[in-house]
């Protein structure tokens, strides 16, 4: 046996991945299958699964209604491709103000003196470190009726003299996005950093004797090169943003239902996990097929190195 | 890339972006020396020792002065025992994870055999699907084998530790076994075939050999496993059960409830560590580059 093992390669490999592979096959791809096999079900009177096979939950998310005003049997019924929606625009908005937050820090970074990058990098990772739910929590003081940013606001309207009435920010949508930007603006500024990072400074010189000027110089030569800094950055943003429930339950309160409460609702308090189920599997195919989508147009970028 | 300095449009920028990442930061610490009850507004910090008034008339015996609810926390048993499991399985779940991505990581470099490219292909999946996805699905499974075990055996299960740590592992998998891999594409397959050619076998190379070569991506990759399983909120949300509390569930059961500024100490203590972490972290890598 261990000299067959000794000989024979194949076995040898097929040894050391066989304990990832149990557990990714326990612990991803059946239960991705038991995922789908009970979308397809029931749920019973004491929200248990009965195993059928039948689109209903599928149905329902699309929006097709069977609970309609009188004379009609089957309506539109819009509730969930809002959410769908909902979830798609805020995780795109997000996106784009995480690049145009990142890309500021990152270039600055890139382009500070080398024995002062390994600080301004700390800098970035220390949020990033920081719990998430702490994060959360912390613009959650910064943002209530009484937290720091109005009573900061009344303090200067006292000053001047003025009448104040306290913002209405905490469950808001803006709240939810603020939220979701300060989550992941770590992940949006070190791949760009890394592409940034690598660009050889004799470009500048000759995009410089070429007569370029400096507007020209960064829309042509430093954009372009931290596009792949930029496209890893939006796969790390653009994927937890599609799925967050943390930061909306939160920050956005009952007015900001998006896929990720939805879905945790149906597991937990409406206790249908056949629907819960089927929308799990419609957020996973909707995120993969947009990533799918951009990463062909704009490459996979190389930079998802994680820190 | 090194060229002229940084405008000051850039410069401003950049300032104001960190700004935005500290800011909320530095607010929930100063709120943890709040010296009122809830944390819905701030009653200034707290300076004496001893008796102190609180909103209202309430009085409230402060041993320890400004750092009140630093020690509020320390009697707090719930927080103790939820710091204890974070640690138990970020412990557990980072170093299992690093040696079986390892494995995977050797085999996907160095071997070829059927299963190869699905494998790969397997361990990208938890990377790019939300982890809301792979967190139900796990749910959906120890469900129904919880209740096929109830139905065999009469015994109630429920998710616990156990199954807390058998997700953390295999989420954490995917990560060692990247970071494994990039180090193993970076050194030549040369050195493993010198030392065969000298008469080592496969086992004395691997120890002698490859592992030294490696150990870098090994520690960086049970580093990242650690910082993932201690950080993770969303898996183990979906799996944890009485009993297999960690601090991030405690903290987000709270913030649903009532806000003490037990909260913050509790933030203060763990951005502090964070912060002494990655400057320890830093302070090595710079040594011994």
């Amino acid at each position: 046996m261990i000299n067959w093992l000794r000989r024979n390669k194949s076995a040898q490999g097929t040894l050391l991945i066989s304990p990832t592979l149990v557990f990714m096959i326990g612990l991803l791809i059946i239960p991705l299958i038991l995922t789908l096999i009970i979308s397809f079900g029931k749920r019973s009177a004491d929200g248990n699964v009965i195993y059928s096979f039948g689109l209903h939950n599928y149905i329902r998310l699309l929006g097709v209604s069977y609970n309609c005003s009188a004379g009609q049997t089957v309506c539109y019924d819009p509730i969930y491709t809002q959410i769908l929606w909902r979830s798609l625009t805020l995780a795109f908005n997000s996106t784009v103000v995480v690049i145009l937050l990142a890309y500021p820090l990152a270039y600055f970074i890139a382009r500070s003196h080398p024995s002062r990058r390994n600080t301004y990098l700390f800098l970035v990772l220390v949020p990033l470190w920081t719990n998430f739910v702490i994060r959360v929590y912390a613009w959650m003081m910064l943002l209530r009726t009484q937290g720091l940013i109005n009573s900061a606001l009344a303090w200067v309207a006292d000053l001047f003299g003025r009448p104040f009435t306290p913002l209405e920010m905490l469950y808001t949508p803006g709240a939810v996005l603020i939220g979701m930007v300060y989550e992941f603006l770590p992940f949006m500024i070190l791949p760009i950093y890394t592409s940034l990072e690598k660009i050889d400074g004799s470009l500048y010189e000759a995009a410089a004797d070429l007569g370029a000027n400096a507007v020209r110089t960064f829309l042509r030569v430093t954009l372009p090169l931290s596009a792949p800094g930029m496209v890893a950055g939006t796969v790390l943003v653009f994927i937890p943003v599609m799925g967050a429930f943390v930061v909306s339950d939160l920050l956005g309160g009952k007015q900001v239902i998006l896929v990720g409460n939805l879905i945790q609702r149906q597991f937990l308090d409406a206790r249908d996990p056949t629907f819960g189920s089927a929308a799990s599997l419609i957020l996973m195919a909707l995120t993969l097929v947009v990533m799918f989508f951009y990463t062909r147009k704009f490459g996979f970028g190389e930079e998802i190195a994680i820190t | 890339m090194t060229q002229k300095p940084n405008s000051l449009f850039v410069r401003i920028s950049a300032l104001l972006v960190y700004v935005f990442l500290y800011a909320p930061i530095i607010g929930l610490m100063l709120f943890s020396f709040n010296a009122s009850r809830t944390n819905i507004f701030f009653g200034g910090f707290i300076t004496q020792f001893g008796p102190l008034q609180m909103e209202g008339s309430t009085v409230v015996q402060s041993p320890c002065g400004p750092f009140h609810w630093f020690c509020e926390l320390n009697k707090n048993a719930e927080v103790k025992q939820a710091a204890e499991n974070t640690l138990t399985i970020a412990f557990v779940a980072s170093i299992s994870a690093t040696i079986i991505g390892t494995f995977a990581a050797i085999a996907l470099q160095r071997y070829n055999f059927r299963l190869k490219a699905f494998s790969q292909l397997a361990l990208y999946i938890p990377i790019v699907i939300p982890e809301i996805v792979m967190g139900i699905g796990i749910l959906v499974l120890f469900s129904q084998i919880f209740t096929i075990l109830s139905g065999l055996t009469g015994a109630r299960f429920s998710m616990g530790l156990p199954t807390v740590i058998v997700s953390h592992i295999a989420f954490c998998i995917p990560f060692v076994t990247l970071v494994v891999q990039a180090r193993l594409q970076g050194f030549d397959k040369s050195y493993e075939e010198a030392a065969m050619d000298l008469g080592a076998n496969e086992l004395t190379t691997f120890w002698r050999v490859t592992f030294p070569m490696i150990l870098p991506g090994v520690l960086s990759g049970a580093l990242l496993a650690f910082t993932l399983s201690l950080d993770d909120f969303v898996i183990t949300f979906f799996t944890t059960g009485p009993g297999s509390t960690t601090l991030p569930i405690y903290v987000y059961g709270l913030l649903r409830r009532i806000i003490t500024p037990q909260v913050n100490a509790l933030s203060t203590i763990w951005i502090l560590i964070v912060f002494t972490a990655v400057l320890l972290l830093q302070w090595t890598e710079n040594r011994k580059a």
